[in-house]
């Protein structure tokens, strides 16, 4: 059972409240979908589609905007620059300095495109966050920790990084909890909560919001349900605006985390 | 005489995955009110320091609501379907 059939039998069959049918409560069936098109194994589903949507939308529009820079921009250079100067002021700047503007290009991509996927969950065609399947925000997540193990041992050498880990100074007892502690916290936890936050954030956002519209929808029966539907209607525009908020912060937060283990990649901590 | 005892069984249905969720939100609810509590303190002591205190605190808040959501969405990891 996918997420189209469950919306299709509430939908069509008048699955409403006071008819006899329990509410269909959107679970995580609601992330499975059906193909769109099949390739001998290969099933091209929608958040495929949704994911492939959002690069190209972010590789055209920067391409478009910046490939003939002039010195008095356009409009759409000017978009682009704000865009830019915006991850390279409140991201980039305050984590890494001046050195970290060459590790920018990682960081803009990284931000506009989980930006943008986190966006679709509201667009009103699409309203599925790509990052909401785990298999998506994996990538993401393995790129920033192959990128920030490679600067640590580059940049710091493979036994100066690993000992950078822990502090100095510190009473010789505590040394048995903190270097295991530190030792996890770079090799294992680092990637494994960059990636579950973005992607437990974007699943119960997804979730919440199918919740009220499908409650909307089911509480809309002619009688006193009419008025538990326009509540759940306002709910719904609440968690809408949660979503936008949420969408914008999950995105800043992962590329300004990126920034802030780059920069103890970079140089030792201590 | 041996008397045969009927033993019944009635067996407590329990949505495990909701009562994790509810103690897991316990933590993150005292952490995310401190965090945005100290910050709303810290901008009345400084108000010029408004932008880099706002800064923090969505860091820190995201930070923090990490670990209630990983109690939202692991029991639909660990769901025996």
């Amino acid at each position: 059972m996918t997420g189209d059939v469950a919306a299709v039998a509430a939908g069509t069959g008048g699955c409403h409240l006071f008819s006899g049918c329990g509410f269909p409560a959107p679970g995580l069936n609601d992330f499975n979908f059906k193909p769109l098109f099949v390739i001998g194994s290969f099933s091209f589903t929608k958040p495929e589609l949704v994911a492939i949507l959002c690069a190209i939308l972010v590789i055209a529009f920067f391409w478009v905007a910046l490939s003939k820079p002039k010195v008095i921009p356009g409009k759409m250079q000017s978009l682009a620059e704000l865009g830019i100067l915006a991850v390279r002021d409140q991201i980039s700047r305050p984590a890494m300095g001046r050195r970290g503007d060459k590790y920018l290009g990682l960081l803009i991509s990284l931000f506009f495109f989980i930006f943008l996927t986190n966006l679709m969950e509201l667009i009103p065609v699409f309203q599925f966050p790509a990052m909401s399947r785990i298999s998506f925000v994996i990538p993401m997540a393995l790129t920033v920790y192959v990128v920030y193990l490679y600067l640590g041992f580059k940049n710091q050498g493979g036994w100066g990084y690993i000992s950078n880990m822990w502090p100095r100074g510190v009473p010789w007892p505590v040394y048995i909890i903190l270097i295991p502690v530190e030792l996890l916290r770079f090799f294992f936890i680092q990637p494994f909560t960059l990636g579950i936050r973005l992607f437990a954030n974007m699943f119960a956002g997804h979730l919440l919001l199918s919740i009220f519209m499908v409650a909307t929808w089911y509480l809309a029966s002619l009688s006193i349900g009419l008025l538990f539907a326009a509540g759940s209607a306002v709910m719904v525009v609440f968690v809408f605006l949660l979503e936008l908020l949420v969408d914008l912060l999950q995105a800043f937060i992962f590329t300004t985390l990126t920034a802030t283990y780059i920069a103890a990649s970079l140089e030792a901590q201590h | 005489m041996s008397v045969l005892a009927a033993a019944t069984t009635t067996t407590l249905q329990l949505n495990f995955g909701a009562i994790g969720y509810g103690l897991a939100a316990i933590g993150p609810g005292i952490g995310i009110g401190l965090v945005f509590g100290h910050a709303i303190e810290a901008m009345a002591r400084q108000p010029e320091a408004t932008g880099r205190i706002t800064l923090y605190m969505w860091i820190g808040f995201s930070l923090t609501e990490v670990l209630a959501l990983l109690g939202l969405v692991v029991p639909f990891i660990f769901h025996a379907s």
